[in-house]
């Protein structure tokens, strides 16, 4: 175990590059946060997250309540579903996603009763604080909890930093970087007490000594709101410390960074540095499912931009369609011209608002043209070096973009591709308006995809060879076989002993015959059959007999 | 309701290549404007015809390659390119000049790589070195750096056929009307066994470096720290290469003062301001990396201090930057920054 | 001059030992050549190159017996691979031996197989299974595509289905652009 000596430094320190963008913050946050209405129909997703997808375990026709598990993880890196409210399952199929590729993916759909009715989830816990570590995770995991703030790790997962590691500091993320994004703010604003309560929770399930809140300095309504907080529960050795607002400080590493001065290491954990980080959402989420048993069936989304009438914050039901909560939003304005999810600098776009609302919305971008123009053509890169100014991953993302290009996989490796965070702030100053970020995650899914291709090739040589050596080996065993019967041959009489052969056919035909019998008897369990499985039975059979022969 | 789709980010991007070429062409007025006050109307003239030649060119060339002319020209690319090419000749050069500097520039170094951004050499400086290995003779017609406040420099309509008709003003001749440069007289003279200090002496030279020339080279110089803080250039490579002009000179000055010039004429002389902030930075063929991109420039001051002492030309910047411009890809190799989270080197 | 020559020739003779240098230091110390090859086959054992499987056509590579541009399911980028490896030029696949297709898996109709288990003594990978008269099945993980067992079915009851895409194998597409150089400028 590494000697760890996490501390947090008293003025915190500018992330590498990075942009100072127009938060766009004040529109959304006008109005406190409110109940988004229940729709109809809710389509929630089977995989909602990073990891594993879930495993249906509610069929079509099954009432279920709000609160019930519908779908359960399959391994670790997985979290499982709960119904968003009680209702009838009216279908488990494939239905669009919000995933860059607007794919479809397995759904459970509900149809919703209007009662709300909660079911039973056993997830409370009477003293949290004096319980186990192993307990309060697995009640997280069992809740669905994964991390709110972006790619949706599953929580427990990250409360787990495994038996060699030490936590020193848990880090909070409350900084908000991206630009329109408001929910944690207005969380932090609204439901401050669960923000506190979950931040002590998962600092006993951790063991961490030091606990420390990072948030950009522009959001004072939240920084007073957690300091009133905390004075009220007594909590003074959490740390509130307002971060300088750059995008991207809120990403992970960059938040460690400009909080410890700590880097954490490529293709590392934080907790390799004795670190763990959660979002203020997250954190808020565990204080409801461990201290009033609620799973995570909701979460806050930000519904913002030109696009839309009345932009707000609205706590959402999760597979609550993207159009219903817009309709909540004042519907659309004339002026909408894109719908993303996440915020302008790195969410997603969507083909379409049937897509419903995941674990991992944090907000909606109804973005007029304005706001999110069409792109620009793009010229050849000139070198100007403006991109490696602001990539706050100290990349060089010209080179990167050279080595996409040219589909030079293995170069673009040399240039650390995969400490890319696709923040975008390289496309955003590009003079040349390359789109650098698609030709970052162009390059990653295909080398991903040639892993893949890779392992299968390798179980294909694997498989042939193995197929090779026990055909040779069958051949051997063929050849000893004949060589002995040819010896068992010459020891007998020689032809023209008509008995004796005609006596040993005879006694292979007895033997035949035994087999058959047996097996006629013995290996059809055909007893407690339906009347229509024997009918099925005998027409394959029948099926075999006839064309069978014909193959042979 | 339906969306069109893209890969992120999406807000409005507000920085374009016209807008950086722009910037980099206003940086360069006020020492075209000292250039064009101390030797005259032939530098105006330089300026026109080569950049009309420059974009007449890139305009064939597009249509031949058959990519969007309009689009293209408009990024301003070929027009720098002529700028800098008309900046960098003699201003009494005859017409042909400029033109066919400019046009080798577009269509050999530039186009038939590829267009912007594949070209691996700066094509203002191929055009120069072709010019100037092809055109000795011509390429000294610089005309004595008088400044118009003298009403010495050669008239609008005398430039006009001396630029175009190849005829010299009556009563003049073409020794009378051209002067050496000073980097180039001080070359000759050292050769005679002049030393430093007889040579100073001369009216060729005025405060720190050569007569009218170390005015030019500050304008270009304020130009350059303009565009520096407009985020238009990195401070690297004027940094580089300006820092081991001046090192270099100063090691051989301290060495001997009577045989090498002193570091600050080395940098207030000839193209040593224009090349540092406007030529070296030329992107697309320098380093990339920020480490790298010193590197380059420092190469470029001492490749240039070395070829203006030693070599067979007075100035050196064409050649040293085209030789840097080969280097380039090894220095970005050997030069990457260490990314985040990765261990030193 | 001649200082101003002898200074240049030094300055590339200093670049010249750096490359130099470099190529020795970041010299990587590999398999034998048939292992290299038969690293950047597809394996999928189709016998489309002429060979029995791939490894027979990466030892004919190497003996210099076959071109590198038999392997259809390899494709341009396997071509590209070979070429790079072996240090020749890339060349167009080889049409004599195929074209390249999309990714497909083999799928046997349970209805209609008889277990006749000639496809399994087909299958160069083991990838079905199934006995003497019980209905078959391929194992869509292990299926390379290759087509061998679709002739030997008396009944025809294997088809071969496009690989379908989903989410986890979805690949981000390749900006569209007007960018690219032209050809002297990829020489160069
Ligand atoms: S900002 Fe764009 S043009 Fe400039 S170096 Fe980066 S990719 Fe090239
Ligand atoms: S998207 Fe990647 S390369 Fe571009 S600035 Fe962000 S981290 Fe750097
Ligand atoms: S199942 Fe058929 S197609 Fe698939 S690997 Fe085996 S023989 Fe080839």
């Amino acid at each position: 175990m590494r000697r760890l000596m996490v501390s947090i430094l008293e003025q915190p320190l500018k992330i590498p590059g990075g942009l100072s963008l127009a938060s766009n913050k004040a529109q959304s946050l006008r109005e406190p946060l409110r109940q988004a209405p229940i729709p109809e129909r809710l389509i929630v997703p089977l995989s909602q997250h990073i990891g594993e997808a879930a495993e249906a375990l509610v069929g079509v026709g099954d009432k279920v309540l709000k609160g019930q598990v519908i779908a359960r993880s399959l391994n670790y890196i997985s979290a499982p579903v709960h119904a968003p409210t009680s209702g009838t399952v009216t279908d488990i199929g494939e239905y669009p996603v919000p995933h860059p590729s607007g794919l479809k993916g397995v759904c459970i759909v509900i149809h919703a009763d209007g009662h709300d009715t909660s079911a039973a989830t056993g997830l409370a816990m009477d003293n949290v604080f004096a319980a186990d570590a192993a307990d309060i995770r697995q009640r997280v995991r069992e809740a669905g909890i994964v991390g709110l703030g972006g790619a949706g790790f599953p929580t427990a997962v990250k409360l787990n930093p495994g038996p060699q590691r030490q936590v020193e500091l848990l880090v909070i993320n409350a900084a908000e970087c991206e630009p329109y994004i408001s929910c944690d703010e207005a969380l932090i604003c609204c439901c401050t007490q669960d923000v506190i309560d979950g931040v002590r929770i998962m600092q006993h399930a951790l063991g961490a000594t030091q606990v420390v809140i990072g948030i950009e300095d522009n959001m004072p309504r939240a920084i007073e709101c957690l300091r009133d907080g905390l004075a009220r529960a007594g909590s003074h050795d959490i740390r509130i410390v307002p971060v300088p607002t750059t995008y991207p400080a809120g990403g992970e590493k960059q938040l460690i960074y400009a909080l410890t001065g700590e880097e954490v290491p490529s293709q590392g954990l934080p907790a390799d540095l004795g670190i763990v980080c959660h979002n203020v959402g997250t954190a808020a989420a565990i204080a409801r499912a461990l201290l009033r048993g609620e799973p995570l069936i909701s979460r806050v989304v930000t519904v913002t931009g030109a696009g839309v009438r009345n932009p707000c914050n609205l706590e959402v039901r999760i597979g609550t369609p993207m159009a219903e909560i817009i309709e909540a939003a004042g519907g659309y304005t004339d002026q909408v011209s894109r719908l993303l999810m996440g915020g302008p600098m790195m969410g997603i776009s969507m083909p379409s608002d049937r897509v419903p609302v995941i674990k991992t919305t944090n907000c909606l971008l109804i973005a007029s043209r304005e706001e999110a123009p069409p792109p620009l053509p793009a010229s050849a890169c000139i070198r100007c070096g403006q991109c490696t100014d602001v990539c706050p991953a100290r990349l060089l993302p010209q080179q990167l973009y050279w080595h996409a290009h040219a589909r030079e996989f293995d170069k673009i490796q040399d240039y650390s591709l995969f400490d890319c965070i696709e923040c975008g702030c390289c496309a955003q100053v590009c003079p040349c308006h390359i789109p650098l970020v698609q030709y970052y995650r162009f390059a990653k899914t295909e080398i991903w995809d040639q892993e893949r291709q890779r392992q299968k090739a390798d179980l294909a040589r694997q498989r042939h060879e193995f197929r090779l050596e026990r055909l040779e080996k069958e051949k051997k065993a063929l050849e000893e076989r004949r060589a002995h019967a040819r010896k068992g041959l010459e020891k007998r009489p020689k032809a023209g002993d008509a008995d004796a052969k005609k006596a040993e056919i005879a006694a292979a035909l007895e033997r035949v015959k035994a087999k058959k019998a047996s097996q006629d008897a013995a290996a059809r369990n055909i007893d407690q059959l339906t009347p229509e499985q024997q009918a099925r039975i005998a027409e394959v059979d029948a099926r075999r007999s006839g064309d069978g022969t014909a193959g042979r | 309701m339906d969306f069109p789709t893209q890969s992120s980010p999406y807000l409005p991007v507000a920085n374009n290549l016209s807008r950086l070429m722009t910037q980099v062409m206003l940086g360069l007025i006020p020492g075209a404007l000292a250039m064009f006050w101390f030797f005259g109307w032939g530098v105006l003239f330089n300026l026109t015809i080569a950049t009309l030649s420059a974009v007449t060119a890139e305009a064939a060339m597009l249509t031949a390659r058959r990519r969007p002319v309009k689009a293209t020209l408009l990024d301003g690319s070929a027009v720098l390119t002529g700028l800098l090419l008309g900046l960098a000749l003699p201003p009494l050069a005859p017409w042909w000049m400029p033109v066919l500097g400019a046009g080798f520039a577009i269509v050999f170094a530039k186009q038939l790589y590829g267009g912007l951004g594949y070209n691996p050499f700066n094509p203002a400086m191929v055009g120069f070195v072709v010019l100037i290995i092809s055109f000795p003779l011509q390429m000294t017609l610089w005309p004595p750096p008088l400044g118009m406040h003298t009403g010495a420099t050669l008239g609008f309509v005398d430039t006009l056929q001396m630029v175009f008709g190849g005829t010299v003003p009556a009563g003049t001749g073409l020794d009378s009307l051209t002067m050496a440069t000073p980097l180039d007289a001080a070359k000759t003279q050292l050769g005679l066994d002049y030393t430093w200090s007889e040579i100073l002496a001369r009216p060729l030279f005025g405060h720190v470096g050569g007569y009218g020339w170390e005015w030019i080279n500050l304008a270009y110089l304020l130009g350059g720290l303009w565009l520096w803080r407009k985020r238009a250039i990195h401070w690297q490579i004027p940094g580089g290469m300006l820092s081991a002009l001046f090192v270099v000179a100063l090691l051989f000055y301290i060495a001997d003062s009577d045989a090498f010039g002193s570091p600050l004429l080395h940098l207030f002389s000839g193209a040593t301001m224009l090349g540092a902030f406007f030529i070296a930075t030329d992107p697309v063929s320098a380093a990339t990396t920020p480490r790298g991109r010193f590197y380059y420039g420092a190469g470029i001051g001492t490749l240039m201090y070395v070829i203006r002492t030693w070599g067979g030309y007075p100035e050196g910047l064409a050649f040293a930057v085209l030789l840097m411009n080969m280097a380039a890809p090894t220095i970005d190799y050997y030069t990457q920054p260490r990314v985040f989270g990765h261990e030193e080197q | 001059m001649l200082t101003a020559t002898l200074a240049l020739g030094i300055l590339s003779a200093l670049f010249g030992l750096l490359l130099g240098y470099s190529a020795i230091r970041f010299k990587v110390e590999g398999d034998p050549i048939v292992e290299q090859i038969d690293a950047l086959l597809p394996q999928t054992q189709c016998g489309q190159c002429g060979f029995p499987g791939c490894r027979p056509y990466a030892e004919a590579i190497a003996a210099g017996e076959a071109d590198i541009n038999q392997c259809p399911p390899g494709g341009d980028s396997g071509i590209q691979a070979l070429a790079e490896l072996l240090g020749v030029d890339p060349k167009p696949l080889n049409a004599e031996h195929g074209v390249p297709q999309e990714k497909r898996v083999a799928v046997i109709d349970e209805q209609t197989c008889i277990g006749c288990t000639l496809c399994i003594q087909a299958c160069p990978v083991d990838a079905i299974v199934g006995a003497a008269k019980q209905m078959h099945t391929v194992v869509a993980e292990e299926c390379t595509g290759c087509d061998l067992c679709v002739p030997p079915c008396p009944v025809d009851c294997i088809t071969m289905v496009p690989v379908k895409q989903d989410i986890v194998t979805w690949k981000w597409p390749y900006p569209e652009s007007d960018t690219r150089p032209i050809v002297i400028a990829r020489q160069a």
